[in-house]
Protein backbone atom coordinates (compact mmCIF):
# COMPACT_ATOMS: atom_id res chain seq x y z
CA UNK A 1 0.00 0.00 0.00
CA UNK A 2 2.56 2.16 1.09
CA UNK A 3 4.40 1.60 -2.47
CA UNK A 4 1.48 2.41 -5.00
CA UNK A 5 0.68 5.47 -2.41
CA UNK A 6 4.25 6.64 -2.97
CA UNK A 7 4.11 6.13 -6.94
CA UNK A 8 0.86 7.82 -7.43
CA UNK A 9 2.07 11.38 -5.96
CA UNK A 10 5.18 11.22 -8.70
CA UNK A 11 2.98 12.83 -11.17
CA UNK A 12 1.27 15.45 -9.21
CA UNK A 13 5.12 16.44 -8.05
CA UNK A 14 6.15 16.94 -11.45
CA UNK A 15 3.13 19.29 -11.86
CA UNK A 16 3.99 21.09 -8.55
CA UNK A 17 7.49 21.99 -10.01
CA UNK A 18 6.03 22.96 -13.22
CA UNK A 19 3.47 25.57 -11.87
CA UNK A 20 6.13 26.90 -9.49
CA UNK A 21 8.34 27.58 -12.30
CA UNK A 22 5.30 29.15 -14.31
CA UNK A 23 4.55 31.12 -11.39
CA UNK A 24 8.18 32.33 -11.24
CA UNK A 25 9.90 30.84 -8.26
CA UNK A 26 13.14 29.82 -8.18
CA UNK A 27 14.28 26.43 -8.35
CA UNK A 28 15.20 26.33 -4.43
CA UNK A 29 12.28 28.23 -3.47
CA UNK A 30 10.24 25.27 -4.96
CA UNK A 31 12.53 22.61 -3.42
CA UNK A 32 11.81 25.00 0.03
CA UNK A 33 8.16 24.67 -0.60
CA UNK A 34 8.53 21.00 -1.03
CA UNK A 35 10.93 20.34 1.77
CA UNK A 36 9.57 22.56 4.56
CA UNK A 37 5.88 23.02 4.04
CA UNK A 38 5.73 19.42 2.34
CA UNK A 39 1.53 19.33 1.49
CA UNK A 40 0.47 19.01 -2.08
CA UNK A 41 -2.50 21.21 -2.49
CA UNK A 42 -1.16 23.60 0.14
CA UNK A 43 2.10 24.35 -1.65
CA UNK A 44 -0.70 24.43 -5.20
CA UNK A 45 -3.17 26.55 -3.77
CA UNK A 46 -0.25 29.46 -2.64
CA UNK A 47 2.09 29.01 -5.48
CA UNK A 48 -1.28 29.85 -8.40
CA UNK A 49 -2.40 32.29 -5.72
CA UNK A 50 0.76 34.29 -6.41
CA UNK A 51 1.46 33.25 -9.58
CA UNK A 52 -2.32 35.05 -10.65
CA UNK A 53 -0.97 38.30 -8.48
CA UNK A 54 -2.37 37.55 -5.65
CA UNK A 55 -1.16 38.76 -1.90
CA UNK A 56 1.62 37.66 0.27
CA UNK A 57 -1.61 37.28 2.64
CA UNK A 58 -3.91 35.69 0.34
CA UNK A 59 -1.67 32.78 -0.82
CA UNK A 60 -0.43 31.85 2.70
CA UNK A 61 -3.72 32.15 4.56
CA UNK A 62 -5.05 29.67 1.41
CA UNK A 63 -2.14 27.68 1.78
CA UNK A 64 -2.77 27.10 5.81
CA UNK A 65 -6.01 26.76 5.63
CA UNK A 66 -5.75 23.36 3.51
CA UNK A 67 -3.25 22.00 5.93
CA UNK A 68 -5.75 22.92 8.63
CA UNK A 69 -6.97 18.72 8.29
CA UNK A 70 -2.96 17.86 9.49
CA UNK A 71 -4.15 19.20 12.70
CA UNK A 72 -7.03 16.49 12.59
CA UNK A 73 -4.42 13.83 11.32
CA UNK A 74 -2.74 14.62 14.50
CA UNK A 75 -4.65 13.85 16.79
CA UNK A 76 -5.39 10.76 14.90
CA UNK A 77 -2.27 9.47 14.80
CA UNK A 78 -0.55 11.17 17.95
CA UNK A 79 -0.50 7.71 19.96
CA UNK A 80 1.61 6.25 17.89
CA UNK A 81 4.00 8.45 17.65
CA UNK A 82 5.12 8.84 21.20
CA UNK A 83 8.89 9.38 22.27
CA UNK A 84 10.90 11.99 22.92
CA UNK A 85 9.31 15.57 21.96
CA UNK A 86 11.97 16.13 19.02
CA UNK A 87 11.29 12.43 18.13
CA UNK A 88 7.90 13.50 17.80
CA UNK A 89 8.46 16.66 15.94
CA UNK A 90 10.30 15.42 13.43
CA UNK A 91 7.60 12.32 12.62
CA UNK A 92 5.07 15.29 12.68
CA UNK A 93 6.82 16.59 9.34
CA UNK A 94 4.95 13.90 7.12
CA UNK A 95 1.80 14.25 8.30
CA UNK A 96 -0.11 14.27 5.56
CA UNK A 97 -3.13 12.50 3.62
CA UNK A 98 -0.94 8.98 2.01
CA UNK A 99 0.79 8.51 5.90
CA UNK A 100 -2.40 8.95 7.36
CA UNK A 101 -4.22 6.54 5.08
CA UNK A 102 -1.32 3.81 5.01
CA UNK A 103 -1.04 4.50 9.05
CA UNK A 104 -4.66 4.14 10.05
CA UNK A 105 -4.59 1.12 7.84
CA UNK A 106 -3.81 -1.03 11.19
CA UNK A 107 -5.08 -0.89 14.14
CA UNK A 108 -2.06 -2.07 16.33
CA UNK A 109 -0.09 1.41 17.14
CA UNK A 110 3.38 -0.18 16.42
CA UNK A 111 2.10 -1.11 12.54
CA UNK A 112 0.29 2.15 12.84
CA UNK A 113 3.79 4.21 13.46
CA UNK A 114 5.73 1.81 11.02
CA UNK A 115 3.00 2.27 8.35
CA UNK A 116 2.82 6.10 8.52
CA UNK A 117 6.47 6.45 8.49
CA UNK A 118 6.95 4.44 5.33
CA UNK A 119 4.24 6.10 3.49
CA UNK A 120 5.16 9.62 4.60
CA UNK A 121 9.10 9.14 3.94
CA UNK A 122 8.41 7.70 0.94
CA UNK A 123 5.81 10.54 -0.25
CA UNK A 124 8.49 12.77 0.84
CA UNK A 125 11.32 11.54 -0.96
CA UNK A 126 9.62 11.09 -4.19
CA UNK A 127 7.76 14.41 -4.13
CA UNK A 128 11.00 16.26 -3.67
CA UNK A 129 12.65 14.63 -6.69
CA UNK A 130 9.70 14.93 -8.89
CA UNK A 131 9.42 18.50 -7.79
CA UNK A 132 12.72 19.14 -9.65
CA UNK A 133 12.10 17.27 -12.60
CA UNK A 134 8.74 19.20 -13.25
CA UNK A 135 10.65 22.46 -12.40
CA UNK A 136 13.54 21.94 -14.73
CA UNK A 137 11.24 20.18 -17.33
CA UNK A 138 9.42 23.02 -17.51
CA UNK A 139 11.78 26.46 -16.55
CA UNK A 140 11.08 29.24 -18.88
CA UNK A 141 9.18 27.39 -21.33
CA UNK A 142 6.10 29.44 -21.08
CA UNK A 143 4.90 28.96 -24.70
CA UNK A 144 5.43 25.21 -24.01
CA UNK A 145 3.22 24.93 -21.45
CA UNK A 146 0.46 26.68 -23.00
CA UNK A 147 0.73 24.86 -26.15
CA UNK A 148 0.97 21.76 -24.56
CA UNK A 149 -2.35 22.36 -22.14
CA UNK A 150 -0.05 22.44 -19.48
CA UNK A 151 -2.22 25.49 -17.92
CA UNK A 152 -5.08 23.20 -17.06
CA UNK A 153 -2.53 20.70 -15.02
CA UNK A 154 -2.93 22.69 -12.09
CA UNK A 155 -7.01 22.99 -12.06
CA UNK A 156 -7.31 19.15 -12.89
CA UNK A 157 -4.81 18.57 -10.06
CA UNK A 158 -7.15 20.29 -7.78
CA UNK A 159 -10.73 18.37 -9.64
CA UNK A 160 -8.73 15.16 -8.76
CA UNK A 161 -7.91 15.78 -4.79
CA UNK A 162 -11.54 17.08 -4.68
CA UNK A 163 -13.29 14.02 -6.58
CA UNK A 164 -13.47 11.38 -4.09
CA UNK A 165 -14.81 13.64 -1.45
CA UNK A 166 -17.81 14.46 -3.63
CA UNK A 167 -19.75 10.89 -3.02
CA UNK A 168 -20.93 12.77 0.11
CA UNK A 169 -23.75 15.13 -0.21
CA UNK A 170 -22.83 17.38 1.87
CA UNK A 171 -18.94 17.91 0.62
CA UNK A 172 -20.94 18.11 -2.53
CA UNK A 173 -22.98 20.67 -1.55
CA UNK A 174 -19.94 23.03 0.08
CA UNK A 175 -18.05 22.36 -3.05
CA UNK A 176 -21.04 23.25 -5.42
CA UNK A 177 -21.77 26.27 -3.06
CA UNK A 178 -17.72 26.98 -2.53
CA UNK A 179 -16.87 27.24 -5.84
CA UNK A 180 -20.29 29.68 -6.83
CA UNK A 181 -19.24 32.10 -4.59
CA UNK A 182 -15.33 32.24 -5.39
CA UNK A 183 -16.46 32.56 -9.24
CA UNK A 184 -18.90 35.15 -8.21
CA UNK A 185 -16.36 37.35 -6.37
CA UNK A 186 -13.49 36.81 -9.15
CA UNK A 187 -14.61 40.70 -10.96
CA UNK A 188 -15.11 42.06 -7.66
CA UNK A 189 -12.17 40.93 -5.52
CA UNK A 190 -8.32 40.92 -5.37
CA UNK A 191 -6.67 37.47 -6.52
CA UNK A 192 -6.86 34.82 -3.58
CA UNK A 193 -9.99 36.27 -1.64
CA UNK A 194 -12.51 34.70 -3.92
CA UNK A 195 -10.58 31.12 -2.91
CA UNK A 196 -10.96 32.60 0.86
CA UNK A 197 -14.32 33.61 0.65
CA UNK A 198 -15.36 30.10 -0.23
CA UNK A 199 -14.81 28.92 2.99
CA UNK A 200 -18.48 30.43 3.58
CA UNK A 201 -19.47 27.29 1.68
CA UNK A 202 -19.05 25.42 5.13
CA UNK A 203 -20.84 27.59 7.40
CA UNK A 204 -23.68 27.93 4.83
CA UNK A 205 -24.54 24.10 5.27
CA UNK A 206 -23.62 23.75 8.61
CA UNK A 207 -26.24 26.18 9.27
CA UNK A 208 -29.01 25.19 6.73
CA UNK A 209 -28.87 21.67 8.70
CA UNK A 210 -28.86 22.47 11.88
CA UNK A 211 -32.23 24.17 11.14
CA UNK A 212 -33.38 21.16 9.37
CA UNK A 213 -32.05 18.32 11.03
CA UNK A 214 -30.81 17.32 14.53
CA UNK A 215 -26.96 16.99 14.63
CA UNK A 216 -27.43 13.37 15.73
CA UNK A 217 -28.82 12.60 11.87
CA UNK A 218 -26.21 14.19 9.89
CA UNK A 219 -23.66 12.03 8.02
CA UNK A 220 -20.38 12.94 8.63
CA UNK A 221 -17.37 11.44 6.40
CA UNK B 1 13.52 38.31 -0.19
CA UNK B 2 10.63 37.85 -2.51
CA UNK B 3 6.59 37.29 -2.11
CA UNK B 4 7.14 33.67 -2.84
CA UNK B 5 9.92 33.53 -0.14
CA UNK B 6 8.01 35.49 2.46
CA UNK B 7 5.04 32.62 1.92
CA UNK B 8 7.12 29.95 1.93
CA UNK B 9 8.35 30.82 5.78
CA UNK B 10 5.17 31.58 6.91
CA UNK B 11 3.52 28.32 5.61
CA UNK B 12 5.99 26.15 6.61
CA UNK B 13 5.77 27.30 10.15
CA UNK B 14 1.75 27.04 10.23
CA UNK B 15 1.98 24.12 8.71
CA UNK B 16 4.72 22.19 11.06
CA UNK B 17 2.45 24.00 14.10
CA UNK B 18 -0.87 22.45 12.48
CA UNK B 19 0.97 19.18 11.78
CA UNK B 20 2.85 18.69 15.48
CA UNK B 21 -0.23 20.25 17.74
CA UNK B 22 -1.10 16.75 17.77
CA UNK B 23 1.80 14.48 18.92
CA UNK B 24 3.40 17.09 20.84
CA UNK B 25 0.76 18.56 22.52
CA UNK B 26 -2.40 16.75 22.42
CA UNK B 27 -1.18 13.05 23.18
CA UNK B 28 -4.39 10.63 23.00
CA UNK B 29 -7.17 13.47 23.24
CA UNK B 30 -9.80 13.98 20.27
CA UNK B 31 -11.26 17.40 18.22
CA UNK B 32 -14.49 18.78 19.51
CA UNK B 33 -16.82 17.14 17.12
CA UNK B 34 -18.38 20.33 15.68
CA UNK B 35 -14.58 21.30 14.90
CA UNK B 36 -13.77 18.03 13.60
CA UNK B 37 -16.82 18.54 11.12
CA UNK B 38 -15.82 22.07 10.24
CA UNK B 39 -12.02 20.69 9.87
CA UNK B 40 -13.56 17.42 7.30
CA UNK B 41 -15.68 20.02 5.15
CA UNK B 42 -13.14 22.99 4.93
CA UNK B 43 -10.58 21.42 2.11
CA UNK B 44 -13.80 20.54 -0.06
CA UNK B 45 -14.58 24.27 -0.44
CA UNK B 46 -11.12 25.46 -0.92
CA UNK B 47 -10.05 22.84 -3.84
CA UNK B 48 -13.79 23.49 -5.33
CA UNK B 49 -12.55 27.45 -5.61
CA UNK B 50 -8.86 26.43 -6.45
CA UNK B 51 -10.41 24.80 -9.42
CA UNK B 52 -13.14 26.59 -11.00
CA UNK B 53 -11.09 29.72 -10.40
CA UNK B 54 -8.08 28.61 -11.75
CA UNK B 55 -10.18 27.51 -14.65
CA UNK B 56 -12.22 30.36 -15.74
CA UNK B 57 -10.95 33.36 -13.87
CA UNK B 58 -8.27 35.53 -15.91
CA UNK B 59 -7.44 38.64 -13.95
CA UNK B 60 -10.41 40.09 -12.48
CA UNK B 61 -12.67 38.71 -15.66
CA UNK B 62 -14.16 35.29 -15.52
CA UNK B 63 -13.78 33.62 -19.29
CA UNK B 64 -14.79 30.53 -20.78
CA UNK B 65 -11.88 29.73 -22.95
CA UNK B 66 -10.11 25.81 -23.84
CA UNK B 67 -8.98 25.62 -19.77
CA UNK B 68 -12.69 25.06 -19.29
CA UNK B 69 -12.45 22.41 -21.80
CA UNK B 70 -9.93 20.38 -20.19
CA UNK B 71 -11.77 20.64 -16.58
CA UNK B 72 -14.69 19.01 -18.27
CA UNK B 73 -12.73 16.32 -19.74
CA UNK B 74 -11.24 16.06 -16.47
CA UNK B 75 -14.62 15.66 -15.07
CA UNK B 76 -15.02 13.14 -17.63
CA UNK B 77 -11.85 10.73 -16.76
CA UNK B 78 -12.27 11.47 -12.82
CA UNK B 79 -16.14 9.99 -13.22
CA UNK B 80 -14.34 7.07 -15.41
CA UNK B 81 -12.23 6.16 -12.62
CA UNK B 82 -8.77 7.10 -14.59
CA UNK B 83 -5.93 7.12 -12.20
CA UNK B 84 -4.14 10.99 -11.66
CA UNK B 85 -1.76 10.74 -14.01
CA UNK B 86 -4.38 9.79 -16.86
CA UNK B 87 -6.64 12.59 -15.85
CA UNK B 88 -3.52 15.74 -16.15
CA UNK B 89 -2.65 13.92 -19.79
CA UNK B 90 -5.91 13.91 -20.85
CA UNK B 91 -6.62 17.74 -19.64
CA UNK B 92 -3.73 19.23 -21.12
CA UNK B 93 -4.41 17.46 -24.29
CA UNK B 94 -7.71 18.78 -24.63
CA UNK B 95 -7.01 21.70 -23.74
CA UNK B 96 -4.02 21.90 -26.63
CA UNK B 97 -6.39 20.50 -29.21
CA UNK B 98 -8.83 23.07 -28.43
CA UNK B 99 -6.39 25.90 -28.75
CA UNK B 100 -5.37 24.09 -32.10
CA UNK B 101 -8.34 24.25 -34.23
CA UNK B 102 -10.28 27.12 -32.36
CA UNK B 103 -10.03 30.72 -31.00
CA UNK B 104 -10.79 29.67 -27.49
Amino acid sequence: MAVSITAAVAPFGIVFGAAASTSGLGVWEAIGYSVFVFGGSSQFAAVEILGDGGSIAAAALAGLLLNVRSLAFGVIMAPALDGPLWKRALMSQVMIDESTAVGTASEELAHRRYGYLAGGLGVFVVWNLTTVVGFVLFSGAGDLIRDLGLDVAGPAAFLALLWPRLEDRRQLAVAVIGAIVAVALVPFAPAGLPILAAMSAVVAVRSVEGRFTKPSERSGE
Amino acid sequence: MSDASIVLVVLAVGTFALKSAGPMLLGARRLPARLQDVVDLLPAALLAALAIVSTLGDGRSVVLDARAIGLAVAGIALWRRAPFVVVIVLASAATAATRAVTEL
